[in-house]
């Protein structure tokens, strides 16, 4: 499915939001939901997931995304920096299980970093504009307009932290969101001043915390640390990864062969097989390139593979490996 | 053949590392101008297509049936020659664009791709010109070259020549089944009969859309539109024929033997593309229209770069073979179409022998004597 970028709102000085119009077909997301988007640049299509930072059943059905140019990041830095108005991307999706329930707990904790604050602005919109904006199924749903108003607003505390003031994506919204509604407090700590904000300073900024059900998202350290903080109560938190975990280095790599195209490259063991395969000129599916969506998986017809992430070693014939945490130990055969 | 003598090993070495340069810098500036590029050309075969079958519509009148046809015939030509060979040699596979991919694209050929793939792709350009390996040389069919032996089944090859230019798709779709190697058993009946209903699949697709469905549409333009498919798709036919029988088998081509590819070099892979293609000149029109064939040289030697480079590159390539003492063997479309036909008529007689084995530069010793 294609989309067209209406309009490019910046955020911060290295943030924008796209207001992108999806062509005929888009399934509504639900709040909190990720997007892949298919950006060519060169003349060559690269494919990254980025969390829809609006409700559903926006204006004219447009959906939004809102990119973070993270340095060397060629797509992101590609949307921010030189998309406009008129240019089409692709579209799959929407995905994920990083959404609120319905109905929404009653007290809710939000803990973000950085652009980990994009899924979350989705469902405090959802929050704010009734169910339809998050996603429930409900036929003949009225319109977010006449939904104005808080009704309901559930008690949110949400904790954000950036490296300074300017640095807040969607920082002014959420401060005037903040003073309009009582029912949402709101922290942020500045890190360049203030240092790392960590789940174990939780329990200070938000007393109640063990009575709220808490949605996590931001750098892979502090999701760690979130999980080991709510050891025991993992029921009551939700976490969303959007940066991969960093490679493990070393193994020997070996020669993959992509049995389907009837390709083959020699690759190291540093290198994903999702990598090497777009080397060699192979229509790799993929999608958030780091573990998770699981769109990438090709099912293993012989050799083993190694967990980017873990380095473990692991893979029996038949199995479906996530060709961009997997690099090859040995000699591999996938069926791509 | 005298002319490969003259480089030396070091010679064809160094060649051979140029032009792994020059394809690895053309590599690194594949860009938004091609990518433009090949979804041009896409767009203006479709088009076409579309034109052509709205006026065949009018068919009646006798100048929409000439032009209906030609564009139809235009765009049946670009779609297999420019777009559809050059996407199935994965050409554009680096956009990584699934509608413009060698692993999902299929022509309006009666090959099925994966098959064409395998005898095209594999087959021949691996083993380009070499006799017993390549059966592109001839198409197990003819007899283009003095080194294949006589039969007097070749005595009538100028006439079915003719013929299997007219039916050439569907020559090109039964000579991927490789029937040859049943006998031996290197092939089983099970695997030709998968292979042969694959091709009944798109050969029926064909005939039910030129032939039946587009005809019928034009209700009482049956009979004109029908005839003009019919003409657009042997104009293809004849035009891929001369097209493809320019590449390998004027004068100048030559042809190897297996002996000969024994610890072959990446610097002899590329001097054995080189001698087994020819080019022919022409302008931007021709160079389009056989699908940058014309270029069979820069082809062979780059099989999966995008033809658009093609005419970029081939003035380097010349001056690197002039350079070398390299031949580089090129001619206008009606020198080389001649010098087939000549080789096609000569060829349905016994001999000549010892064409190009002069005594004291027996053949088997051209490119090993490099080696």
């Amino acid at each position: 499915m294609r989309g067209r970028i209406e309009a490019i709102h910046p955020e911060t000085a290295d943030a924008a939001t796209l207001v992108i119009r999806p062509g005929r077909g888009w399934v509504r997301h639900r709040a909190g939901q990720w997007v892949r988007v298919g950006v060519d640049i060169e003349g060559v299509r690269h494919w990254r997931t980025f969390s829809l930072s609006c409700p559903p059943g926006g204006p004219d059905e447009c959906i939004t995304i809102t990119v973070k140019a993270v340095p060397d990041g060629l797509v992101s830095h590609h949307l921010v920096r030189q998309a406009a108005p008129g240019m089409i991307v692709h579209l799959a999706g929407p995905d994920g299980e990083f959404v609120l329930p319905e109905p929404p707990p009653p007290r809710l904790l939000f803990l973000t970093a950085g652009s980990g604050i994009t899924p979350v602005r989705a469902m405090l919109h959802g929050l704010l504009y009734g169910p339809a904006t998050r996603g429930a199924a409900r036929p003949g749903a009225a319109s977010p307009r006449r939904d104005t108003g808080c009704r309901g607003l559930p008690d949110v505390v949400l904790l954000h932290s950036a490296p300074t003031p300017a640095d807040v994506i969607f920082g002014a919204e959420l401060r005037a969101l903040a003073v309009r509604f009582a029912n949402l407090r709101l922290y942020e700590r500045h890190t360049r001043t203030g240092g790392r904000l960590r789940p174990s300073d939780v329990p200070d900024l938000c007393p109640d915390w063990t009575e709220r059900t808490a949605w996590v998202c931001g750098p892979p350290e502090m999701l760690q640390e979130a999980e080991d903080h709510w050891a025991g109560s993992a029921d009551r938190l939700h976490v969303e990864r959007f940066r991969p975990a960093t490679p493990t280095a070393g193994g020997e790599g070996g020669r993959i062969r992509f049995t389907r195209s009837g390709r083959q490259t020699d690759a190291d063991g540093g290198t994903s097989l999702l990598i090497a395969g777009e080397r060699a000129g192979v229509l790799m599916p993929s999608g958030c390139r780091m573990g998770i969506c699981h769109t990438c998986v090709g099912r293993l017809a012989s050799g083993q593979v190694r967990d980017l992430r873990t380095g473990q070693i692991h893979g029996e014939p038949g199995d479906l490996v996530q060709t961009c945490v997997s690099a090859a130990a040995g000699p591999v055969e996938i069926e791509l | 053949m005298s002319t490969t003598a003259l480089a030396s090993p070091t010679d064809i070495e160094d060649f051979g590392r140029e032009l792994d340069e020059l394809r690895d810098e053309i590599i690194g500036t594949l860009g938004d101008r091609d990518a433009q590029y090949i979804r041009g050309v896409i767009a203006t075969q479709r088009k076409l297509e579309l034109a052509g079958r709205a006026l065949l519509f009018a068919s009646w009148l006798p100048p929409a049936w000439i032009a209906g046809t030609a564009a139809l015939a235009t765009a049946k030509i670009l779609e297999n020659m420019e777009i559809g060979h050059n996407v199935l040699h994965g050409q554009w596979d680096w956009m990584r664009d699934p509608k413009i991919h060698s692993t999902t694209w299929e022509s309006d050929l009666a090959s099925p791709s994966a098959q064409w793939k395998h005898s095209h792709n594999v087959v021949h350009h691996t083993w380009t010109n070499v006799l017993g390996k390549d059966r592109d040389i001839g198409y197990t069919l003819l007899r283009v070259s003095p080194e294949q032996p006589w039969h007097r089944v070749y005595l009538l090859q100028p006439v079915y020549n003719v013929f299997l230019a007219l039916v050439f798709e569907y020559g090109i779709a039964l000579y991927d089944l490789e029937v040859e190697r049943i006998p031996a058993g290197d092939k089983s009946l099970k695997e030709t009969w998968t292979q042969l209903r694959a091709i009944a699949g798109k050969v029926r697709r064909q005939i039910i859309k030129d032939y039946l469905a587009f005809p019928m549409l034009a209700g009482p333009g049956f009979m004109p539109v029908l005839l003009g498919n019919l003409t657009a798709n042997l104009t293809r036919n004849v035009w891929a024929h001369t097209i493809i029988f320019c590449g390998h088998f004027p004068e100048g081509a030559e042809v190897f033997t297996e002996d000969q590819l024994e610890g072959e070099t990446r610097g002899e892979w590329y001097v054995r593309q080189l001698l087994g293609s020819c080019n022919i000149d022409g302008g931007r029109l021709l160079h389009l229209m056989s699908g940058n064939l014309s270029h069979q040289i820069e082809h062979h030697l780059f099989p999966d770069m995008p033809s658009n480079r093609y005419a970029e590159i081939a003035p380097r390539v010349r001056d690197l073979c002039e350079r070398f003492g390299l031949p580089y063997t090129s001619g206008s479309l009606a020198r080389q179409t001649g010098s087939v036909y000549k080789r096609i008529l000569r060829l349905a007689f016994p001999g000549p022998r010892h064409h190009r084995t002069a005594p004291a530069e027996p053949p088997a010793t051209d490119l090993r004597a490099l080696a």
